[in-house]
């Protein structure tokens, strides 16, 4: 009887403290952050380490609990927010699959473009890597030789076929003219551990994941995708440089379900602004090689994803939707 | 070896310190509650308990994770035992023999194997840690998709073996497992498939948990209320000093599984992906195949909560290492831990060790007093949760119902899961009715999906040859033993028909 009474006194207490709150938006109960890739991987460092900022500063009154759906190169994180349609407690991190994997898989019955944006936190970037004992391999030329050696037997492991690593390395099929074996493993973290482990000949990892086997020796980049030659890497040739035209990039963006109430999204999208002026945020940005110059958000985030969609849907029709799935 | 002794001294010290010590031992009885709570696992302990971390330095917050982390994993066997509905997941196995036990009134005995099942599996998979954690990194690297795969078959293996199940059903019930595992998006191409009538939600896959606590809370109940009419004696216990000192006197039964459970729950927590629950399964299967008496496992045997509480305890603590060596969480837990590092200000990867010892020492230091703070606690608190099985079952068979909704949808955030249950525990209930072993199929579904990962990147790598299973030392031998364990029961049951035979004529 007595805990009865506890109960429904802090049930009580709980009903008259919640108008208080309705004055500004704030969440009512724990956020689920979804992260639409593997455990280790570059989304998930980022949202993890997000998280913790949150609950550091105090900025949520409500815990974000972050929660991994990395199956299907992300369709299923994709489906469960379609699903969530008009939720204000749910957002997701968010990759390149956020275009590829509608594109490659059509009956998923998901539009991107209808989905709320918060606010896009980096754009992240893409490095060529191999084992470190791999001596025979020390540029670009090297490379292409020794894929074109081995053939089918060159193991490029990334993290499912239509995610943006899959899309890279059909480009780069195409642009040197080889083939490879492309292994799909669960998250950027377990595709590092077997370069290092020697599972796998090369892959092209984010900066993030390959950091701490780059600066124990494990493992060296050849060449980096990117417009300009980033602080993290100055001796790092660009693809570029060498007179291969591949240049791509993968937004970190933070979106919420379709239908998200506008109080949310303005509370959202402060909150995210917080964090990514914060020290924390722009130390993480340089050491492990994102950009982040200014955050967009609202109509401008919905508009630079509509021209990504159709950027990769040119893309993927260059290179053959067959190419990225191996079929 | 002199420097690994310096080291650990040092880290020893830091873990007596009065802030660490406090942590551990607040860690450990949040984490003890936490486990015991269905629905409420280490993941979701660790993750909501995250931001308390931030008042206190990065190596006292680590520590006190950690602790909630072991605490949770003895936790789990708490409901297991007491209540039959798994804790956690990674507490399924421990539900296979403590249920039995406890309805058998043998509740605090069936808890106490496990707290020191969990202590000795901690501990020895601890000193493992110190003594050979970086050697045991590079070994991990060399667990390929090909070496992964044969660790399944060789887990299948252990339960398609076991004596006295008629092995027709067993390997009927692991299908089973394996279907279910196979609903949802396809791992390869990410396209979806078996979505039975159409059910979006199949595209999520089903649960393990949802499967587990269906099997074992809605099914097992429903096959005591028939088998009982709801006139069930109460098992109460008394737990008494007497009791104790005898409970702890059967240590010497269990020992031998404890000691493989550790050692086997280490290793598979070190290997990435794997984690606990597979571990603490493997474990159990193991133990009934090599017992004396296999016959009696499911049916309330002390090795049968020992064997998987040891694997899963080690577990937990191995599922550190590929983290702090190689950045790359064993375990859904030690994700989020790897997270909280980050925000510390720690890249973990091979560097860590060097750069910051006194972290990483501090952290193994805690390690083994967290275990034996646990264990006293656990031992301490057995007598409060034998209380529970001294309520009339006409009270506690609803609150276990309610128990079992309540796990599901706190787990998944889904009324869909709930009704899954609700079904899956009525499949359950007619499997058990008709004789078919349940736990291979729980098993198959937990293995199904990473036995089938790795088939099919070995497959694409060997682009389509399946020697590459037996073309690698490592995978040959995990292949090699699967293949003498499958045998082994056979053979057994051949000598024994044949001795059988023998003495009816003579």
């Amino acid at each position: 009887m007595k805990y009865l009474k506890t109960l429904m006194a802090s049930a009580l207490a709980v009903a008259v403290s919640a108008p208080v709150a309705l004055a500004e938006w704030q969440p009512r109960k724990p956020v689920e952050f979804i992260i639409m890739a593997g455990t280790g991987g570059g989304a998930d460092q980022i949202a993890r380490l997000l998280q913790g900022l949150i609950e550091q500063k105090g900025l949520s009154s409500r815990p974000f609990i972050p929660i991994n759906k990395p199956g299907g190169s992300g369709a299923e994180a994709l489906r469960y927010m379609q699903d969530k349609a008009g939720d204000d407690h749910t957002v997701m991190m968010t990759l390149n699959s956020f275009y590829t994997t509608p594109i490659i898989q059509e009956d998923l019955g998901v539009d991107v473009t209808k989905f709320t944006p918060i606010g896009l936190m980096a754009m992240d970037t893409f490095l060529l890597w191999v084992h470190t004992d791999r001596e025979d391999i020390t540029d670009l030329d090297s490379y292409v030789d020794a894929v074109k050696g081995a053939g089918l037997d060159w193991k490029v492991g990334g993290t499912g076929s239509g995610q943006e690593d899959s899309v890279l390395t059909a480009m780069m099929e195409a642009a040197f003219d080889y083939e490879v074996t492309y292994i799909p493993f669960p998250g950027g973290g377990t595709v590092a551990k077997n370069l290092i482990g020697k599972q796998i000949d090369s892959t092209v990892n984010n900066p993030s994941e390959q950091l701490a086997f780059y600066e124990s020796g494990d493992s060296k980049p050849l060449v980096q995708f990117t417009g300009e030659r980033m602080a993290a890497f100055p001796d790092v040739p660009t693809a570029r440089e060498l007179g291969v035209d591949i240049e791509y990039y993968m937004q970190r963006s933070v979106n919420g379900p379709p239908g998200m109430s506008p109080e949310a999204v303005e509370f959202y999208t402060n909150l995210f602004q917080t964090l990514f002026d914060s020290a924390e945020w722009q130390e993480f940005c340089v050491s492990d090689g994102l950009t982040c110059d200014g955050m967009l958000n609202g109509a401008d985030l919905a508009s630079f994803h509509a021209s990504q969609v159709e950027a990769h849907k040119k893309l993927i029709a260059q290179v053959g939707a067959g190419a990225i799935t191996g079929e | 070896m002199l420097d690994i002794a310096t080291l650990l001294g040092a880290g020893l010290l830091q873990a007596f310190e009065p802030l660490n010590l406090m942590m551990i031992f607040v860690g450990c009885l949040a984490g003890l509650f936490i486990g015991a709570m269905p629905g409420l696992g280490s993941v979701n302990g660790v993750a909501i308990l995250l931001p308390v971390t931030f008042l206190v330095p990065p190596t006292a917050a680590i520590i006190f994770l950690a602790a909630l982390y072991y605490g949770a994993m003895y936790g789990g066997a708490v409901s297991s035992i007491t209540l039959g509905i798994p804790g956690a997941s990674t507490a399924v196995a421990t539900v296979f023999d403590g249920r039995p036990m406890a309805q058998q009134g043998k509740a605090d005995q069936a808890l106490t194997a496990a707290a020191v099942a969990s202590f000795i599996g901690g501990t020895i998979s601890v000193v493992l840690f110190t003594l050979f954690a970086p050697p045991l990194a590079v070994f991990a690297l060399k667990f390929g998709p090909q070496e992964e795969f044969a660790l399944m078959v060789l887990a299948f293996a252990t339960f398609i073996g076991l004596g006295g199940d008629d092995i027709p059903k067993t390997i009927f019930s692991i299908l089973l497992g394996l279907v279910m595992a196979a609903v949802g998006f396809d791992i390869i191409s990410g396209q979806p498939r078996m979505i039975f009538f159409d059910f979006v939600e199949l595209q999520r896959g089903i649960g393990f948990l949802v499967l587990a606590i269906g099997i074992y809370g809605i099914g097992e109940m429903l096959w005591t209320l028939e088998n009982t009419k709801g006139d069930v004696r109460i098992h109460a216990v008394t737990s008494t000093w007497k009791s104790f000192k005898k409970n702890l006197s059967h240590v010497r039964e269990y020992l031998p599984t404890t000691a493989l459970g550790s050692a086997l729950g280490f290793f598979v927590g070190t290997l990435p992906a794997a984690g606990a629950t597979p571990a603490s399964l493997m474990s159990y299967g193991l133990a009934k195949t090599f017992a004396r008496d296999p016959d009696s496992f499911g049916k309330g045997n002390v090795s049968g909560v020992a064997a998987p509480e040891a694997a899963n305890n080690a577990a937990s603590t191995g599922s550190m290492l590929p983290m702090i060596t190689l950045g790359i969480p064993g375990s859904p837990t030690t994700a989020i831990l790897l997270g909280g590092m980050i925000i510390w200000g720690l890249r973990p990867g091979p560097l860590l060790f060097t750069d910051r010892p006194d972290f990483v020492w501090g952290l193994i230091g805690s390690m083994y007093v967290a275990n034996f703070v646990t264990v006293a606690l656990n031992l301490a608190l057995i007598p409060l949760f034998v209380r529970v099985l001294a309520m009339p079952f006409t009270i506690l068979t609803p609150i276990i119902f309610i128990l079992c909704f309540v796990g599901v949808f706190a787990t998944t955030d889904r009324m869909f899961d709930v009704w899954l249950m609700l079904l899956l525990g009525l499949g359950g209930y007619l499997m058990r009715k008709l004789n078919y072993p349940v736990a291979p199929a729980v098993l198959a579904i937990v293995l199904g999906p990473l036995a089938e990962r790795s088939l099919r990147q070995s497959l694409i790598s060997s682009r389509g040859d399946v020697m590459t299973f037996f073309e690698r030392p490592i995978s040959l031998t995990c292949m090699l033993l699967a293949l003498a364990l499958m045998i082994y029961p056979i053979w057994l049951g051949i000598r024994r028909r044949r001795a059988g035979s023998a003495s009816g004529t003579g």
